[in-house]
């Protein structure tokens, strides 16, 4: 994979809540147009790093930019072209999906059309219906409606597919690669190994506040083997989620 | 993407989002329309008749004489025939009759009627009047014929406006909606957008603090207005409610309520940011409406309260609201002439503001 820009930078990100240090000195770079996957236990920080780069949280000292604008002085720019997906936000109670995206077309001063925007998502039949009516699956990808509402450069998912079945999970997979392959840089945080690999073209693995290594997984992997790592058990051409599938249907469902 | 971002759009999405959320929650609903019309549609139909009082007539009684033909035609009593003397008995020990009265043909000659009342401790305050009602009525009947020797009396009405019940109960219950809608509807808004993260998704959106507040203000104020006017339009058309100066005393009536909203919205402000948890905000709430709603002469005037209790009323903004909206509304006052609640209604609100910016949370 060649080397791109950065499109955010981050060096030596520190933040302390009281005598709590949650983020202690990260630094990384994410590439325009890649989907980055910061990787890591839960309370190991990533949501942290992740709100102070949405600008949504302070940072007790470091430096941050985001397409060239810093997020001490350029906060406000910086929100108008990235899409935020947090971790099980609500929305604004009593209104349908389309009076929700009228809502944030109207919150980034951007005109679009709901139903093109659910399209995306593929929840044009839910046009109608409230957000706390829809399943896990479809909540996630009405959350990531709203992100594409600025046609952001940048789109930030946190925990995307936590709590979803498998379908639902390589669903989201497939809208987050459609998401990327238009041009859109994506950031997202996970503990799913097997999402990382599959769905990220380079990850950092977050541990107690600091990054051990980034890399792309294949070399992450490479590594590994190379140093002499074997697994215990013979790997099996499938795993069982191969066969759930399989055997359930990866077709998108009323439901997911 | 170059074009400068809208702050007034985004208030604009905002107060739209809200209004149409608002209309959509039951409660908002019930609190600023139903209840209020609910005690409108009580006292409307219970009020304007006056006072009534029920005068029982003896058992053995003449009825063919110019007494009782004099106290049927007195609008005020109300005359109770045909009830045995055990019946009277007992109605008067509960004081549901004010008297009893028994006129007998006097077999002496002159005078040419005898009239006993038997008046009960029951009810003293209603007996009084019917007393002053019976002297009143037999002083016509006995001076009929005869003239005066000392001094004529002439009795003439003032055409006035005639106060009716609506028109004391319909500010107050309009003083009650706007406070319930105030208090309750931003307090659970605003708590609740909080504890969902609905606003933590804002704030990642350029949207602005201070168009939250105002996107949200505008739709609960255009909301609870609305109410206001659907009110004062079902009380004016249905129960007759006093409109002196009709259009003009209307939209004076709405610049009071905007002021007395703006005042309990600053409450709502306060009572978001102290609660804990969303069961939490009806005790706290009920704390700072209910005493407004008994106290500050929503029901009863509050020159019928105990001394003692004067003064707590009159410290409430709800008091002076109502009392602006019935000036403005019936003696067809000023705004100008109302400026000392107005005034008061202010304090209050600088007050309750300067606490709420204290208290109020974000996150």
């Amino acid at each position: 994979m060649e080397r791109k820009e950065a499109i955010i930078s981050v060096k030596n990100l520190v933040k302390k809540y009281d005598d709590f240090t949650a983020v202690n000195g990260i630094t990384f770079d994410v590439y325009e147009n890649e989907i980055f996957g910061l990787l890591g236990p839960n309370g190991a920080g990533k949501t942290t790093t992740l709100e102070i780069i949405e600008t949504l949280r302070e940072k007790t000292s470091g430096e941050i930019t985001v397409n060239g604008f810093s997020v001490d002085s350029d906060a406000n720019k910086i929100k108008r072209i990235i899409g935020v997906q947090l971790q099980a936000a609500g929305y604004y109670p009593n209104l349908n999906l389309v009076e929700l995206l009228e809502l944030f077309s109207g919150l980034y001063d951007v005109k679009i059309s709901p139903m093109e925007m659910l399209g995306k998502v593929n929840l044009q039949d839910k046009a109608k219906a409230k957000f706390k009516a829809l399943s896990g699956g479809q909540k996630q990808r009405f959350s990531i409606a709203t992100t594409l509402i600025n046609s952001p450069k940048i789109i930030f998912l946190d925990e995307p597919t936590t709590g979803l079945d498998p379908q639902a999970r390589r669903n989201l997979w497939d809208l987050i690669t459609e998401i990327r392959d238009a041009g859109t840089t994506v950031v997202l945080t996970t503990h799913y190994m097997d999402e990382a690999e599959q769905l990220c073209d380079r990850v950092a693995f977050v541990e107690r506040g600091e990054i051990i290594v980034i890399d792309t997984p294949d070399a992450l992997i490479d590594n590994l083997v190379n140093s002499g790592f074997e697994r215990k058990k013979e790997v099996k051409k499938a795993n069982l989620e191969d066969v759930f599938i399989h055997m359930t249907g990866k077709e998108w469902r009323a439901d997911n | 993407m170059n074009k400068p971002y809208s702050n007034i759009n985004a208030t604009l999405a905002l107060a739209k989002a809200s209004f149409r959320s608002i209309m959509r929650s039951p409660s908002a609903v019930v609190f600023t329309l139903a209840f209020p019309l609910i005690f409108i549609l009580v006292f409307g139909f219970l009020g304007g008749s006056g006072i009534k009082v029920d005068l029982a007539v003896s058992p053995g009684s003449d009825l063919q004489n110019p007494v009782i033909k004099a106290l049927e035609g007195v609008s005020m009593v109300h005359l109770v025939k045909d009830k045995d003397a055990l019946d009277i008995k007992n109605a008067l020990e509960k004081g549901n009759y004010a008297a009893v009265i028994d006129v007998q043909k006097n077999a002496s000659g002159t005078p040419a009627y005898l009239v006993n009342v038997q008046y009960t401790s029951a009810s003293m305050d209603k007996g009084n009047i019917l007393k002053s009602v019976l002297n009143n009525l037999l002083y016509s009947l006995n001076s009929k014929d005869v003239t005066p020797t000392i001094a004529a009396l002439r009795e003439s009405t003032v055409k006035g406006r005639t106060y009716r019940t609506i028109d004391f109960i319909l500010p107050g219950q309009l003083g009650f909606s706007l406070l319930s809608t105030g208090v309750f509807g931003t307090a659970f808004v605003f708590f609740s957008l909080r504890q969902n993260l609905v606003i933590k998704r804002f704030f990642a959106t350029p949207v602005k603090k201070s168009s939250i507040v105002f996107g949200e203000g505008i739709a609960r104020i255009g909301f609870a207005l609305l109410g206001a006017i659907f009110i004062i339009v079902i009380g004016h058309f249905f129960f007759k409610f006093t409109l002196i100066h009709g259009l003009i005393t209307v939209l004076n009536m709405l610049v009071l309520a905007f002021i007395g909203l703006i005042v309990f919205m600053g409450f709502g402000f306060v009572v978001s940011g102290m609660a804990k948890s969303e069961s939490t905000i009806p005790p706290i709430s009920n704390i700072i409406t209910l005493p407004q709603f008994l106290l500050s002469g929503t029901f009863f005037s509050i020159d019928a309260f105990p001394s003692w209790l004067q003064p707590i009323s009159r410290a409430l903004p709800l008091t002076y609201l109502n009392d602006a909206m019935r000036k403005v509304a019936f003696e067809g006052a000023e705004l100008w002439d109302v400026k000392f609640q107005i005034m008061i209604l202010i304090i209050w609100g600088i007050g309750i503001y300067a606490v709420a910016v204290k208290v109020f949370k974000w996150e």
